[in-house]
């Protein structure tokens, strides 16, 4: 079976359930392709087993550029490009270029998370989000497994779904 | 539960060890002192600095400078002691921080009702018992050496038909006067003993009580009442204790910049000790992520206080208003000042910024420890730059009896602080938060 196209989707009705059968699940050797949640659920992401989270280093990447580009901007701007007598200081006076830079660091460092949060969760123009149960913005907890990433079949993933405490388990393909 | 049975023990080893360190200070001391004393050398020394950096000496203190030439006469201490009054008086203004922060820390875990602290809530508890300490050694160095440390206390200063009758100085009298600066000094010691004693002992009553909430509810009250308190009173000391060196200078938040060097180093001084606790086997219910929040809080706070670094100097520069820009003239054109200044931005800011952003650096003993260390020694540099150049002029120095002193009082403020941590449990018993702390996660 191909990966990323037939999924077995556990619906469940607490947090707390679907903390435990995420463990339980993945101790039996199953590959959880990712949880949904209205809300947080406090040590998912160690039940899911995630390393850590790489986004930091794309914040600091983005962070750097902006300093590093606001810097040079300003820089060449009223340094070389145009210079202009402010305040009777020097052409390139680093004081007061430090507010800008250190809004422009913010201001790509916050843009960019969000522009990484949309590519990263297939909300970019030409990506196509998996909706696996819309309930998950609701009130229910959504386990989505990957069926063509398990070696165990249907059948018997479904039936640890429900023994987890699964409420219902539903099969969702996508084309 | 064993874990709520937890004792630290002062051992004779640990002992020894801080006897060591300040032994090592007073001969450091003592060597700085016979060195600076030198006979007529540094006299000599001193002439040839008045004439060489006469550009600088305009700038330094402007009409102050000329006041320090021509009041040569009124009073002649030799170098060395006005140097020892002013290494004195950084390591007092910073060893109290340390102390004061501990209750400080205290009162916002009460006030917010926070539990990832309560593991580790008795350090900073211990570290407030240097506060009486500080209070006798901040009056004692005050009346001793005030002529030399603080320019306004001359008389000279008010009276108008001196030569040299200051009316900047004469106009800040209101507040800057001898019984005022004293009644207040008396009055925020004696209000924040009160506190710390009124607190102190509900903590400890907690130890031997039935479970329940009401001790802890009397604290939080309290608490909240210190912290309003405190709010007025730490400003009021730094304009007090550092920003009246400099007497005709001001700057309008430079309470809040005293106060958030205090707190970092505060919080570098908490982290640092648990670290040492947690290396040598105790506090096995603190982990790392009451680690990481400790670190986050001096990651925090690192950027806060460069923050009022920088909206202090950003506005001073960019106004360049004479009477405002000369106290960064002192420190940016003299060459022992300018040194440090960049030291004190980098090892304060650049250092514990990059170095305290990942998650690990935070969550292991091993670079907290070293983060916690260069914050520490980094706010001591803070008060350093605030106190010299406004005492010691261009004089002023670093060498064995900076350092000696400082190791003095660091030996002197870590005995009072284990020695108390000693006496009671260490996790607290019935703390109705503890539960809570030992599943702090993140």
């Amino acid at each position: 079976m191909e990966a990323g196209k037939n999924y077995l989707v556990g619906v469940f009705e607490d947090p707390d359930v679907i903390l435990n059968a995420t463990k339980s699940v993945r101790k039996e050797g199953v590959k959880v392709h990712e949880v949904f949640s209205p809300h947080a659920i406090h040590g998912i992401d160690d039940a899911l087993g995630y390393k850590m989270s790489r986004l930091p280093i794309v914040s600091f990447l983005l962070g750097f550029t902006g300093t590093t580009l606001a810097l040079f901007t300003i820089t060449w701007m009223l340094g070389y490009d145009w210079p202009m007598i402010i305040g009777g200081k020097n052409f390139v006076s680093l004081p007061p270029f430090i507010p800008v830079t250190f809004e422009f660091t913010v201001l790509l460092a916050a843009h960019g998370m969000v522009l990484t949060f949309f590519v990263v969760s297939d909300l970019k123009p030409w990506g196509k989000p998996k909706r696996f149960d819309m309930r998950c913005t609701d009130d229910k907890y959504i386990m989505a497994i990957d069926l063509g990433e398990n070696h165990k079949n249907k059948n018997e993933i479904s039936k640890l779904l429900s023994e987890t405490g699964a409420s219902e388990v539903n099969e969702k393909n996508f084309e | 539960m064993t874990i709520s049975e937890e004792r630290f023990e002062f051992t004779s080893k640990a002992k020894r060890n801080l006897a060591i360190l300040l032994v090592v200070g007073i001969v450091l001391l003592l060597i700085g002192i016979f060195s600076n004393m030198g006979g007529g050398h540094g006299h000599e020394e001193h002439a040839v600095l008045q004439t060489s950096s006469q550009a600088h000496l305009v700038a330094f203190n402007g009409s102050e400078g000329e006041h320090a030439a021509e009041a040569g006469e009124h009073h002649e201490t030799a170098t060395w002691l006005k140097r020892l009054y002013a290494d004195l008086w950084i390591n007092n203004v910073f060893f109290t921080g340390l102390g004061i922060i501990g209750l400080f820390f205290v009162a916002i875990q009460y006030a917010s009702q926070s539990a990832w602290s309560t593991g580790f809530l008795r350090i900073p508890t211990a570290m407030a018992n240097w506060l009486p300490i500080a209070a006798v050694l901040m009056l004692a160095v005050f009346l001793l050496g005030k002529h030399d440390l603080f320019h306004w206390t001359h008389e000279y200063l008010y009276d108008k038909s001196s030569p040299e009758y200051d009316p900047i100085i004469d106009g800040k009298k209101g507040f800057l006067n001898l019984p005022f600066y004293l009644g207040r000094m008396i009055v925020f010691f004696g209000a924040w003993l009160l506190f710390f004693y009124y607190i102190k002992k509900r903590i400890f009553a907690e130890d031997i009580e039935e479970f329940g909430v009401s001790r802890w509810k009397q604290i939080r009250s309290s608490s909240a009442w210190f912290l309003v308190f405190f709010a007025v009173s730490s400003s009021i000391a730094a304009w007090d204790w550092v920003m009246s060196i400099d007497t005709h200078w001001f700057s309008t938040l430079f309470g809040w910049y005293v106060f958030s060097s205090w707190w970092v180093s505060g919080l570098a001084f908490i982290a640092l000790i648990v670290v040492v606790l947690k290396e040598k086997g105790y506090l096995s219910i603190v982990n790392e992520n009451h680690l990481h929040d400790l670190g986050k809080f001096v990651f925090g706070f690192t950027i806060f206080w460069t923050y009022l670094w920088f909206s202090q100097f950003l506005l001073i520069y960019y106004a360049n208003i004479p009477e405002e820009s000369v106290y960064f003239i002192q420190r940016l054109t003299t060459g022992q000042y300018r040194p440090v200044f960049y030291i004190n931005l980098f090892v304060n800011f650049v250092f514990p910024f990059l170095f305290l952003m990942t998650r690990d650096s935070k969550r292991k003993l091993a670079t907290m420890k070293i983060a916690a260390v260069v914050v520490i020694a980094g706010h001591w540099l803070d008060f350093y730059l605030m106190i010299t150049p406004g005492t010691m002029k261009y004089e002023g120095g670093f060498g064995f009896m900076e350092i000696g002193t400082t190791l003095i009082f660091l030996g002197a403020f870590l005995w009072v602080t284990l020695s108390n941590l000693s006496k009671h449990l260490l996790i607290p018993k019935n703390h109705p938060t503890l539960e809570e702390s030992l599943h702090h996660h993140i």
